[in-house]
């Protein structure tokens, strides 16, 4: 089966698509048969002995043994662990409700912050804009977000805002933004200087010096997602010599 | 054209969500909310309630909003197509893909696929069959008219081989649509 996934990496798949254990033809009785293991990754899923493809787009591979379905979509899933920008919508005494885009709000404790205790509470008001991670995520519990690491600082993580334009793209190009050779990061990065937070769920949080230099960056942003490289850097290039 | 809303939190209200009202985005008001419709929609649902993988999913809502530009024949079967490809682009997990085709079977005995609305109107019989793309087997299946039990195995054996015509159509509208990034 590693052989068979192996070969299809790159190519686009569709749901229903199933890969089967081989059966050797032959079974050495000499040498020791390793058993192989495959790490499937999301738009995967394991059925008996079957591995069958759920969401269709481009099958991914990292050595040694992981595969995953590279899918593009706009509706966010929570997964515990990934950094996302929440909205703050309700403040009720110990907790507050965040909504990220997701089928239901998560729960934030106003404990989870640096620095906060039952005395020294952090000031957040509702339509906050915060950058907190998840702490649960699964289908059948309703999420919950921290601002803290596990080691008790913030990491970045917090209140922010003001003064920026929040706005939201696919979830394929936030994942391309925050991979660690991005091409898009390095072009970005040349062009004006300017804060950006990066969300999971597809939101971006933009500020530069002046609301046009802002708004420029967003409009970049949002049609990025549909031009290949060489149409991005001529666009990049037109904007960096100030002619847009 | 068509949308899907992915998952949306639902509140208690069960029986709201049992009704599957369906609303106006184009802000039209005339209100058709006849059988035919609500049974098409009930074809569609069960059919995309068949392939999706809804357990990974509990209490969430799904909206799926198709609106008809131009109807010269064969609707259910564009309706499920469209639904389809909609489903297949929002990401939701599925476990097949399923396609839909229509039969009519005209005065001579002849056996249509894909009929304009003027074949439809001069047929003896229409059929419509949602087929899944693992095993080819029929999901769905809306019939109107008299014909053979023999007429309808021909129907479903045509229409297996024309669903695998749309299947490659899927195919190459995905490949399409990824091509850019890879």
């Amino acid at each position: 089966m590693f052989s068979s996934l192996k070969d299809k990496v790159g190519q686009v798949l569709l749901p229903g698509d199933e890969f089967t254990f081989d059966t050797e033809d032959t079974i050495s009785l000499t040498t020791p048969v390793k058993p192989e293991k495959v790490v499937c990754g999301p738009g995967l899923r394991r059925s008996g002995d079957r591995l069958q493809v759920c969401k269709s787009g481009v099958l991914r591979h990292k050595a040694p043994n992981m595969f995953w379905m590279d899918s593009q979509q706009r509706r966010y899933v929570p997964v515990k662990g990934e950094t996302v920008i929440g909205i703050v919508t309700v403040k009720s005494g110990d907790i507050f409700k965040v909504d990220f885009g997701g089928s239901e709000q998560a729960s934030l404790s106003y404990l989870a912050f640096e620095g906060a205790t039952k005395r020294n509470r952090p000031n957040v008001q509702v339509g906050d804009l915060v950058f907190a991670q998840f702490v649960v995520a699964n289908k059948d519990m309703e999420p919950e977000l921290v601002c803290v690491d596990s080691g008790g600082r913030a990491n970045g993580m917090g209140v922010f805002g003001g003064g920026g334009l929040l706005f939201t793209v696919s979830l394929g190009l936030v994942r391309r933004l925050l991979s660690p050779q991005s091409d898009l990061m390095q072009d970005l990065q040349k062009l004006f200087p300017c804060e950006l937070v990066v969300g999971m769920n597809g939101r971006l949080w933009v500020r530069s010096s002046s609301t046009q230099r802002t708004l420029i960056i967003a409009n970049l942003l949002q049609s990025c997602e549909t031009m290949t490289a060489p149409q991005r850097k001529a666009l990049f290039a037109r904007v960096a010599e100030g002619t847009l | 054209m068509m949308e899907v809303c992915g998952s949306s939190n639902v509140t208690m209200r069960e029986f709201g969500c049992e009704q599957s009202l369906l609303s106006r985005p184009d802000g039209s008001a005339s209100f058709i909310q006849g059988v035919r419709e609500r049974s098409q929609e009930q074809c569609v649902r069960e059919t995309c309630e068949a392939s999706l993988l809804l357990s990974l999913h509990p209490r969430s809502s799904l909206t799926l909003i198709l609106q008809v530009l131009h109807d010269d024949g064969s609707l259910l079967s564009c309706s499920l197509n469209a639904a389809c490809m909609a489903l297949m682009d929002a990401g939701l997990p599925m476990s097949c893909l399923f396609c839909g085709v229509t039969c009519a079977i005209d005065a001579d005995g002849q056996i249509i696929t894909d009929p304009t609305a003027a074949q439809e109107k001069e047929s003896r019989a229409l059929m419509t069959f949602a087929i899944d793309s693992k095993e080819c087997r029929v999901l769905m299946s809306d019939t109107k008219g008299s014909f053979s039990v023999n007429e309808l195995q021909q129907c479903i054996a045509v229409s297996q081989k024309a669903s695998q015509k749309i299947f490659q159509f899927y195919r190459d509208s995905v490949s399409r649509r990824y091509s850019k990034n890879l």
